[in-house]
């Protein structure tokens, strides 16, 4: 086989994600009464990147075979933290920005601490510190409100040259900046390897507790630019429970959408990028044809499942009965 | 004492699991530019003593010393540093990764703080070279690649970090002849470079092409230790055996008949690249043995009886018709009376959290049960009679059964099975692990249930036991039967000869068309 195909069977679940949401975006703009505008497109990529930021800080921990349940609550948090503190002047709003992302980190890195080295579970451990999470920002924002220092947030929720949404552009430097050295790295190998055999992996005398530690801090990272991003749109912050669970559920849909198996090992953040993108866009769809939004988590639902039996195919081809319960 | 220390040196070496001694003052001197070739029975103890060696266990006791230093090894990472690898008999690959991924795991090349894939890919293009496997693209993922190929790539990862000492534990027992010749080029000219080589293989021909030395391990001791070819295949066998009888067996009754209806036969039962046109029969009030080295296809043979297998091959016949087993439900069913007594009690045989009480009634619901509501007290009867037969020692039929000993939560297991009244039973090497005093009460019960009309298939790593407790015993050799011993031909010779294949030693059957 030539090089390009290897690369092309390691792409596939990604550029089945892209395909999706080409075809859907595609649907949706050309059946929109204002079409393929500047700003069509930027109020879907607005809606996107939320969902994209999260659907990435859950792919990293997925990869490593594990779950984070508390991603939307640290989505939440940073948000009711940011409403706080990136105000003011460019400094003051500079600080605030690091501090929520540093929060971010923290939150993560607890995740990781507790499930590596406190060696629970990952969906009880951030079933817990999720709560956890949730009741800080419950504490800092009891009810809606605060502000956001509104040219940050206007300049990077607007167009950048007066077409390409700014939104776009930084989720697109976050992957540069944050994915590709993360899956370049050792520590992230670490954490395929850990994710796909940790038994091979630990017998290969490779890093695995430091790359999931690494995974797990990092999808605390990009929680928190997520929340930044809400921020940003709502100039308000507010712990509302429902939203932070619906993000988590959500990003774990626009990761299996993505073609990242949850079973560990495999898969790409940008895969769940586009996942993310393509069921955001179903609701999208719902709008132009009229549908009732009620019919919203129904669709939802049923693009989900028909997304996840498609990677239950492998179970046919499994010949010995004992491993389908490994 | 002469001046010059061994490359690698191991004294007094202890491990200990549980009760059960791995490893007991064992000695063993490594020298660089040299292949050294350890050979042992199941359990004698060289798994334990590589592990030891590459850093997965920590010894109890004893040292180790490198260039005549002393060392200890915290991981495997550790023991790859200090130059020791060792190539395991499971495979240490990731699955989901590319061969080159898998080739510098361990190491990778670093450019600006991230991997370099390029010269990742050289490095894994030599390292396959090497390895004479440059058929093998660096850019497919491991889990796509037959066996044969992944054992490949597991020695060319083992090069790739420049070894100086590297141990093949069973490292060619899945690889087909032509990569088997090239492999011991490859080795033969590691040796030539002042690599130190220690090999692990069952199989004597290729010991006797390799070896410069040899060390007999027997019981978790070094019995023995001499140069190659100074002494004959006869020779080593004694000393791999070398122990008495220590287990107490019931008299066997005169055969059964070969004139009688088989009630479980096989014909030319075939499973993926582990089994291979296996025939036989069982008859009732027989029991007959499953020997050979570990990992040959017994485990397999029985799950294919249960039905746990899909895409089988052959046909299996009960009381002589045909039957097709989809499923371990389909297999206990009346029709059938199949039972399993599993390899991994702790996973396949019971719900360790759950009561005595319901670990026993699991197997039995439904013939326990009216329009499934359990009769209680038929259900207590029952399970009143099986603590009796089997004199299970438990605090109660309400607690965990995994508050039992090993020997009793056996007991548990076969108990269980037993509530069917089974036809047909099924033994993956039921005494693993269990105390001598519960084996003797199995191998009564076994008899028992023989003379009581069941027939037995029963499969044992323990060659005393299946000189001790068959009538006949079929000897498996990659997935095939290799012989079968019936009556007084069972002994621990022909047993350990044939499970060795040292009559002509054939190349692995049915890997050769994977290329």
């Amino acid at each position: 086989m030539k090089d390009w195909r290897y690369w092309l069977a390691e792409q596939r679940g990604t550029l089945l994600a892209l395909g999706i949401f080409i075809v859907m975006f595609v649907i949706y703009t050309s059946n929109h009464p204002a079409g393929f505008t500047a700003n069509v497109v930027q109020t879907a990529a607005n809606k996107g990147v939320l969902l994209a930021f999260v659907a990435m800080a859950q792919t990293l921990v997925v990869i490593t075979a594990g779950i984070d349940l508390s991603v939307g609550m640290i989505f939440l948090l940073t948000n009711c933290l940011a409403s706080w503190l990136v105000v003011g002047t460019p400094m003051q709003t500079t600080l605030g920005v690091i501090a929520v992302l540093a929060v971010g980190l923290l939150c993560g890195a607890l995740n990781g601490a507790i499930v590596i080295y406190g060696r629970l579970q990952p969906i009880v451990a951030t079933i817990a510190t999720g709560a956890v999470y949730y009741g800080i920002g419950l504490l800092l924002r009891p009810f809606p409100g605060g502000s956001v220092n509104e040219d940050l947030a206007d300049a990077l929720t607007g167009r950048v040259f007066g077409v390409v949404p700014a939104s776009i552009v930084v989720l697109l430097a976050i992957v540069l900046v944050i994915w590709v050295p993360f899956s370049r790295s050792v520590l992230g190998r670490a954490a395929y390897a850990a994710g796909s055999s940790e038994t091979a992996a630990y017998m290969s005398g490779v890093p695995i507790r430091r790359g999931k530690f690494a995974a797990y801090t990092l999808a605390g990272l990009l929680a928190a630019i997520g929340g930044l991003f809400l921020t940003f749109f709502t100039y308000t912050g507010e712990a509302a429970y429902a939203s932070g669970n619906s993000y988590t559920l959500f990003s774990i849909a626009a990761v299996v959408l993505g073609g990242v198996s949850l079973f560990g090992g495999k898969g790409s953040a940008i895969g769940a990028i586009f996942g993310a993108l393509a069921f955001r866009t179903i609701g999208d769809l719902l709008f132009v044809f009229d549908f009732d939004p009620l019919w919203q988590p129904l669709f939802q639902g049923v693009i989900l499942l028909v997304a996840v039996s498609l990677g239950a195919f492998a179970l046919f081809r499994v010949r010995n009965r004992l491993e389908w319960f490994l | 004492m002469d001046g010059v220390a061994p490359l690698f040196r191991m004294e007094g070496i202890s491990k200990r699991y549980g009760g059960v001694r791995a490893l007991e003052k064992a000695e063993l001197v490594v020298e660089a530019g040299s292949i050294h070739a350890i050979l042992g029975e199941n359990g004698a103890g060289k798994s334990t003593l590589i592990k030891v060696m590459a850093g997965v266990v920590a010894p109890d006791e004893g040292r180790m010393t490198l260039d005549g230093r002393e060392v200890t090894f915290a991981s495997p990472g550790a023991a790859n540093k200090a130059g020791i690898v060792c190539i395991f008999q499971e495979l240490s690959l990731v699955p989901e990764l590319s061969v080159a991924d898998n080739i510098v795991i361990s190491d990778p090349p670093k450019r600006f703080g991230m991997i370099d894939r390029k010269a990742q890919r050289r490095i894994a293009e030599e390292a396959l070279a090497r390895a004479g496997a440059a058929d093998i693209h660096p850019l497919a993922l491991v889990k796509d690649l037959p066996l044969s190929r992944r054992q490949m790539v597991e020695i060319a990862k083992a090069l790739a970090r420049k070894p100086r000492i590297l141990i093949l534990d069973e490292a060619t027992s899945a690889l087909t002849a032509a990569d088997v010749s090239k492999i011991f080029a490859v080795l033969k000219r590691l040796r030539s470079e002042g690599l130190a080589l220690l090999y692990i293989s069952h199989r004597m021909n290729e010991i006797a092409e390799l070896a410069d030395q040899c060390t007999v391990f027997r019981n978790g001791r070094n019995v023995a230790s001499y140069p190659a070819g100074s002494k004959s295949d006869n020779e080593v066998v004694e000393l791999m055996i070398g122990r008495e009888y220590s287990h107490i067996f019931p008299p066997k009754p005169a055969a059964v008949p070969a004139t009688a209806a088989p009630r479980l036969e096989a014909r030319k039962l075939s499973w993926a690249d582990r089994l291979h046109d296996i025939s036989l029969t069982v008859r009732a009030g027989e029991v007959v043995g499953l020997g050979g080295l570990d990992g040959q296809g017994q485990r397999e043979l029985l799950l294919a009886f249960f039905g746990v297998l899909r895409g089988l091959s052959g046909q299996i016949l009960i009381d002589g018709k045909p039957v097709s087993i989809t499923s371990p439900s389909v297999a206990r069913d009346d029709g059938i009376g199949m039972a399993l007594i599993p390899e991994d009690r702790k996973t396949e045989g019971l719900m360790l959290p759950m009561t005595v009480r319901e670990n026993l009634s699991f197997a039995a619901l439904d013939r326990l049960s009216n329009a499934g509501i359990i009769d209680r007290a038929a259900e207590q009867r029952l399970i009143d009679d099986m603590v009796g037969l089997l004199a299970i020692k438990t605090a109660g039929l309400d607690i965990p059964v995994g508050a039992l000993s090993g020997g009793n939560q056996q007991k548990v297991v076969i108990a269980k099975w037993l509530m069917r009244q089974p036809r047909i039973i099924l033994l993956n090497d039921p005494t693993r692990g269990i105390d001598v005093g519960t084996k003797q009460e199995l191998y009564q019960l076994m008899r028992k249930l023989a003379d009581a009309g069941a027939a037995i298939l029963f499969y044992s790593t323990d060659y005393d036991e299946l000189i001790g407790c068959c009538d006949r015993v079929l000897v498996l050799y990659d997935g095939a039967v290799k012989r079968e011993l019936a009556g007084a031909e069972i002994t621990e010779r022909a047993l350990i000869s044939s499970a060795l294949n040292i009559q002509g030693e054939e190349s692995p059957v049915g890997l050769g068309a994977d290329a």
